[in-house]
Formats: C-alpha cells, structure tokens, sequence
C-alpha cells in the first residue's frame, strides 16, 4: 500500500504538470489567433501606426472594418492602462504615455509610428524618433 | 562726451550708419544660418513626468507582455 502510495504521488503531479503545460501549450496560440489577419495587414502596410500617447492611430484613412477594430483595440488598451495605472500609483496618461514609448520601440521595420512632432514616420533599421521622456 | 561742432555731430552720426552698414554687410557675407531640419517643437504636455516614466518602465512592459493580443 505504502510503495503504491509512494509511486501514485509522483504520477499525479506529473500528471498535474502536464495538464499545465497543455493549457499553456493551447492558451498561447488562441491569444495570438485572436489577432485579426485584416490588422495585422493594416499594420505591415503602414495605415495604422503606434502613436506617441500609447494608442493606434491612422496614418491613411482607414476603412470602417479597420476603424472598428483599432477602436476596441484602444478601448481594451485604456482598460490595461487604467489598471496598470492604479497599481503603480500614477495617472492613466502617465502610463499610456509609457506604453507607448515601448511600443514605439518595439515597432518592426515598414510599421508606422508618431514622432513627438505628431508626424507619422516609416519605421526603418535605425531607432525610431520618440519622446526625450521616454526611457 | 559733448559735441559742440554741429558738423562734427554729422560725421559723428554718418561714422556711424558706416561702421553699421559695413557690419551688416559683414555679417550677411560671413553668417550662414542653417534652417532646422526638424520643425522646432513645443510640448505642451507637461504632464509626464520623466522619472515616474522610469519608474513605471518595467510594470509598463510586462503588462505589454500579458496582454500582447492588443499591442
């Protein structure tokens, strides 16, 4: 009884640490799936942009299948900046601010982004042009 | 120090326009003034806060990370 004790502990967490890992395993592909491919392609041909204040902005005029899309796209990313904004004890302009200092930075080359004039430039192999605030 | 000469006042004041023309025209054949190649900006949102921009830096990319189905 001892040994089929001792032998069923391990099995159950191995068990357990495969359940894990097949939820993350499926998780992470869902979250990227959810990315619409009519963003993804707006994005890589420079109509929608990183803007200097953290949200999407429009380089072109976009169609209003885009506009909707980058509209909830801003929505859900103040809700993230109100939260993060809480939790660290500053404004929700403070953060998205930020955020968009990185997101600025991490834009690939060919993708829009405002420059702190408020022009939108081309992002190409040299560091992108943002804020003097931005870290 | 007193003029009393009235035409010594005139090459006075014609001494002057000179030495002004002579420099002026000194100054547009030497100076060149470079026009900015980016538009001079003026930010008027002073209400970011550079070092709770650094504070924040790393909560800022990990909430990114989290949430990258919309960044």
């Amino acid at each position: 009884m001892m040994m089929d004790m001792k032998h069923w502990k391990p099995a159950g967490w191995t068990m357990a640490a495969l359940a894990i890992t097949a939820t993350v395993a499926v998780a992470v592909p869902s979250a990227m799936a959810q990315r619409d491919p009519a963003y993804t392609a707006a994005r890589a041909a420079g109509q929608i942009g990183e803007q200097s204040d953290g949200y999407l902005g429009f380089a072109t005029t976009p169609t209003p299948a885009i506009r909707a899309l980058v509209q909830d796209l801003n929505i859900k990313r103040k809700a993230t900046y109100t939260e993060g904004a809480q939790s660290t004890g500053t404004t929700v302009e403070q953060y998205a601010f930020t955020s968009g200092c990185n997101l600025i930075a991490k834009t690939a080359q060919g993708e829009k982004y405002q420059t702190p004039g408020g022009a939108w430039k081309t992002r190409d192999g040299s560091p992108p042009e943002r804020d003097a605030r931005c870290p | 120090m007193k003029i009393l000469d009235k035409e010594a006042r005139r090459r006075t004041i014609g001494g002057r326009y000179l030495v002004v023309m002579i420099g002026g025209s000194v100054l547009a054949g030497c100076v060149q003034i470079d026009t900015p190649d980016k538009p001079i900006e003026i930010n008027l949102n002073i209400n970011i806060r550079q070092e709770v921009v650094y504070r924040i830096d790393g909560d800022v990319k990990k909430r990114i990370e989290q949430n990258s189905e919309i960044f």
